[in-house]
C-alpha cells in the first residue's frame, strides 16, 4: 500500500497514467503518437465513465432548481432556464401532509444519536476485547460476527414485537437502538482491529507515568485510535441516514418519518399527481450531504472501509 | 445510554497501597478482567436484546401460526411446507435468483474495468477513482427515486436522450414491462454499489507484489496471460468478498423493487425480502413470515460458508 507499491505497479503497464516522460508535450513523431494512443484513450474512457456516473446527480440538482413550469415540461430541459428556489420552499410547507424540514430535523437527530451510541459502544467493547480479554470474550466476539452475517432483514418481524414490549415501537428511540444494534458489528470489528494493532508498550508506558487502565485509554491510546473511530463515526453515520427498510417498518407515525422514507410520501403525493421538481429537491437534501462527507472526509471512510472488509 | 457503564471505574487507579506485591497484582489482573467485562457489556446488551433475542425469535415464531394481534398455535412445520408450495413465494426466490444471477457477473465485470483504470496512482486517477465511488455513499431509497426520475415517461431527461438517440419511445411507460424496468432497476444499482467493488479489487491488486507480474512478463507472458495466470489466482481472497457483497446484496435486495417498480408489473419484481415482508406487514401472517426469513438467512449462511471455503482453498493453494 505505500507509495513506492502504487508506482512501480504502473511501471510494466503501459496503459496506465503514469508516463512523467511524456507529460505536457505534443507528440511530434509517429512514434510518439502511437505511444500516447493508450493514454489518450484511458483518459477518454475515464471522462466518459465520469460523465455517465455524475450525470444522475447533475440531472438531480438542476431539476430541483428549476420553476415548477418548468420542471413539468415536456420533453425536459438539458439546462434550467428558469433557476427558481421554489422546490425547496415547497419542502418546508406542510400543508401538503408532511414537512420535508421535519424528516431533515428527524434524519438528523437519528442518525447522530445512533453515530454517537455505536461509535462510544463500539470503542469500548472494542477496546475491551483488544486488551482486556476476560473469560468469554472471545466467544462473544465471535457472536457479533454472526450478527455481522445475519441480515437484520430477516429478524425484523421480532424486532417489531420486541420494540411493542419494550414500548418503543414506533418511536425514535427505538429506531436509533435498532440501526445502532446493526451497525455496531462492524464498528466493533473495526475497533478491535484498531487497538489490537497498537502496541501493547504505549499502554504500559502510559500506566507506568501513572494513568490508569481507563486513563490509559483515554489519554494514550484514544487519540492513536481517532482515526479508527472516526471511520467507524463515518460508516454508522451513512448507514443510518440513508436506512430505509427499518425506517419503514418501525415507524408509524408521519411525523417522526426520516429522509429516506419521507420521499416515500412525496412519490406518492396527492391524488397521484406529481411533482418532480419537489421530489428531485427532496432527494437532492437527502443526498448532498452525504457526499459533502464523503468529499472532506474521504480518506477516513476508505480506510475504515478497506480495513473493516479486507481483514 | 452508556454513561452508566462508565461510572464503576476502580477507584484509586492501579496505585491501591493495600496488601503485598503479589496480592497488590492479582487485585490488578482481576480489576483489568472486570473493566474488560464492563466495557464490553453496552454492546452485549444491545446485541443480546436486539439481535439474538429477536433471531431466537424469529426460529420460534416460524412454528406457530402467529397473527399481528390475537393468540398464536403451534402449527410445526406447516408454515415451512406453505411457504415452499406457496406460488407467490417461489415466484419472489426464483426472481430473486435470477436478479442474483444477472447483478453479480454485471457488477463484478464493470468493478473489474473500472479498478484496472484507476489503478496506478497517479492524481487523474484517484480523482477518477474519487467520481466513480461518489454513487456509494448515496442510500438505496435516494438513488432509486432519482432513477425513478430519469425514466419517467415523457418527463424523464434519460428517456428523452434515449429517444434523441434513437433508443426507445420517450413516451413508453418503461416500468411497465419486465424487461425494461429490470434493466433500469440494474443500470440504477450497477451506479450506485459497483464503485465500493472497484474499491475492494483496486486494493486486493495493489497488494499483489508487482515483482510477479514482472517475472511473468520476463519469461515471455503477454499482458493478458500475466493477468490470466497471475494477477487473478492472487486476487482470489478479494474475488471472495467482493462476490459474497454482491451475493448478499442481491439476495436482500428490497428498497429498489419497493420503490421503482413496487413489485411490478404483474408482481414479477417481487424479491424474497419483498415478499416477507407482504407476508409479515400486509398479510400479518407473522408466522409464515418467519419462516421465510428462517430459509433466507439459510440461503445466506450457504454464502458465506461458500466464502470460508474459496478463502480457505486459498491459504492451501
Amino acid at each position: 500500500m505505500s507509495a513506492t507499491d502504487v508506482s512501480a505497479l504502473a511501471t510494466p503497464d503501459t496503459t496506465s497514467p503514469r508516463e512523467p516522460r511524456r507529460r505536457g508535450r505534443i507528440p511530434r513523431t509517429i512514434g510518439e503518437v502511437r505511444a500516447s494512443m493508450p493514454r489518450l484513450a484511458w483518459w477518454v474512457v475515464c471522462l466518459c465513465l465520469a460523465i455517465l456516473f455524475l450525470y444522475p446527480l447533475y440531472v438531480m440538482l438542476t431539476q430541483s432548481l428549476k420553476a415548477p413550469a418548468e420542471a413539468a415540461a415536456v420533453p425536459p430541459t438539458m439546462f434550467p432556464q428558469d433557476w427558481s428556489l421554489e422546490n425547496y420552499a415547497a419542502l418546508a410547507d406542510s400543508s401538503s401532509g408532511i414537512s420535508l424540514l421535519r424528516s431533515l430535523g428527524n434524519s438528523i437527530g437519528v442518525s447522530l444519536s445512533v453515530t454517537l451510541l455505536t461509535t462510544t459502544v463500539a470503542t469500548l467493547a472494542g477496546y475491551g476485547f483488544a486488551k482486556l480479554p476476560f473469560r468469554g470474550s472471545g466467544f462473544l466476539f465471535f457472536l457479533a460476527l454472526v450478527a455481522f452475517m445475519v441480515p437484520f432483514q430477516a429478524i425484523i418481524t421480532p424486532l417489531f414485537l420486541t420494540l411493542r414490549n419494550l414500548g418503543l415501537l414506533g418511536s425514535l428511540p427505538g429506531l436509533v437502538l435498532v440501526i445502532a444494534t446493526f451497525s455496531l458489528p462492524f464498528g466493533l470489528f473495526l475497533m478491535r482491529n484498531t487497538f489490537a494493532s497498537l502496541p501493547g508498550s504505549l499502554e504500559e508506558a502510559a500506566m507506568i507515568d501513572g494513568c490508569g487502565t481507563l486513563g490509559a485509554m483515554r489519554r494514550v491510546l484514544l487519540p492513536v485510535a481517532l482515526p479508527g473511530v472516526i471511520s467507524t463515526a463515518l460508516l454508522t453515520f451513512f448507514t443510518a441516514w440513508n436506512e430505509f427498510f427499518a425506517t419503514l417498518i418501525l415507524l408509524v407515525d408521519q411525523k417522526l418519518y426520516t429522509l429516506p422514507v419521507s420521499l416515500q410520501m412525496l412519490a406518492s403525493g396527492q391524488n397521484n399527481q406529481l411533482d418532480w421538481g419537489v421530489m428531485q429537491a427532496g432527494v437532492t437534501v437527502t443526498v448532498v450531504p452525504c457526499v459533502v462527507i464523503y468529499l472532506l472526509l474521504q480518506k477516513y471512510y476508505v480506510s475504515g472501509l478497506l480495513s473493516g472488509a479486507v481483514k | 445510554m452508556t454513561a452508566p457503564v462508565m461510572a464503576p471505574p476502580a477507584p484509586g487507579g492501579v496505585a491501591l497501597p493495600r496488601g503485598g506485591r503479589p496480592r497488590r497484582r492479582t487485585t490488578l489482573s482481576r480489576r483489568r478482567t472486570r473493566l474488560g467485562v464492563l466495557m464490553v457489556l453496552p454492546a452485549a446488551v444491545l446485541l443480546g436484546l436486539f439481535f439474538l433475542w429477536p433471531l431466537a425469535q424469529t426460529i420460534r415464531m416460524s412454528f406457530y401460526d402467529w397473527p399481528m394481534l390475537g393468540e398464536h398455535t403451534w402449527v410445526g412445520l406447516a408454515n415451512y411446507t406453505s411457504a415452499l408450495g406457496d406460488e407467490d413465494f417461489l415466484a419472489a426466490v426464483g426472481f430473486t435468483l435470477r436478479y442474483t444471477l444477472i447483478a453479480t457477473p454485471l457488477l463484478f465485470v464493470v468493478a473489474l474495468v473500472l479498478a484496472l483504470l484507476v489503478r496506478g496512482g497517479s492524481r487523474a486517477a484517484r480523482g477518477f477513482q474519487t467520481i466513480f465511488f461518489i454513487p456509494v455513499v448515496i442510500g438505496m431509497a435516494a438513488a432509486s427515486y432519482l432513477w425513478m426520475y430519469l425514466f419517467q415517461p415523457d418527463l424523464g431527461p434519460a428517456s428523452a436522450l434515449g429517444e434523441r438517440a434513437g433508443l426507445l419511445d420517450a413516451s413508453e411507460n418503461l416500468f411497465a414491462t419486465f424487461t425494461s424496468a429490470l434493466v433500469i432497476v440494474l443500470a440504477m444499482v450497477t451506479w450506485k454499489v459497483v464503485g465500493l467493488q472497484m474499491l475492494l479489487l483496486s486494493s486486493g491488486l495493489q497488494s499483489i507484489p508487482v515483482e510477479v507480474n514482472e517475472a511473468a512478463r520476463i519469461d515471455g507472458a503477454g499482458r493478458w496471460q500475466a493477468f490470466r495466470h497471475i494477477t487473478l489466482p492472487l486476487l482470489r481472497p478479494t474475488l471472495a468478498l467482493v462476490l459474497v457483497f454482491s451475493v448478499a446484496g442481491s439476495l436482500l435486495a428490497f428498497d429498489q423493487f419497493f420503490i421503482m417498480t413496487s413489485g411490478g408489473p404483474n408482481n414479477s419484481t417481487i424479491t424474497a425480502v419483498y415478499q416477507t415482508y407482504r407476508t409479515s406487514f400486509i398479510q400479518f401472517e407473522l408466522g409464515a413470515g418467519a419462516a421465510m426469513s428462517v430459509l433466507l438467512m439459510v440461503a445466506l449462511a450457504a454464502v458465506s460458508a461458500l466464502q470460508m471455503l474459496l478463502l480457505r482453498n486459498t491459504d492451501n493453494a
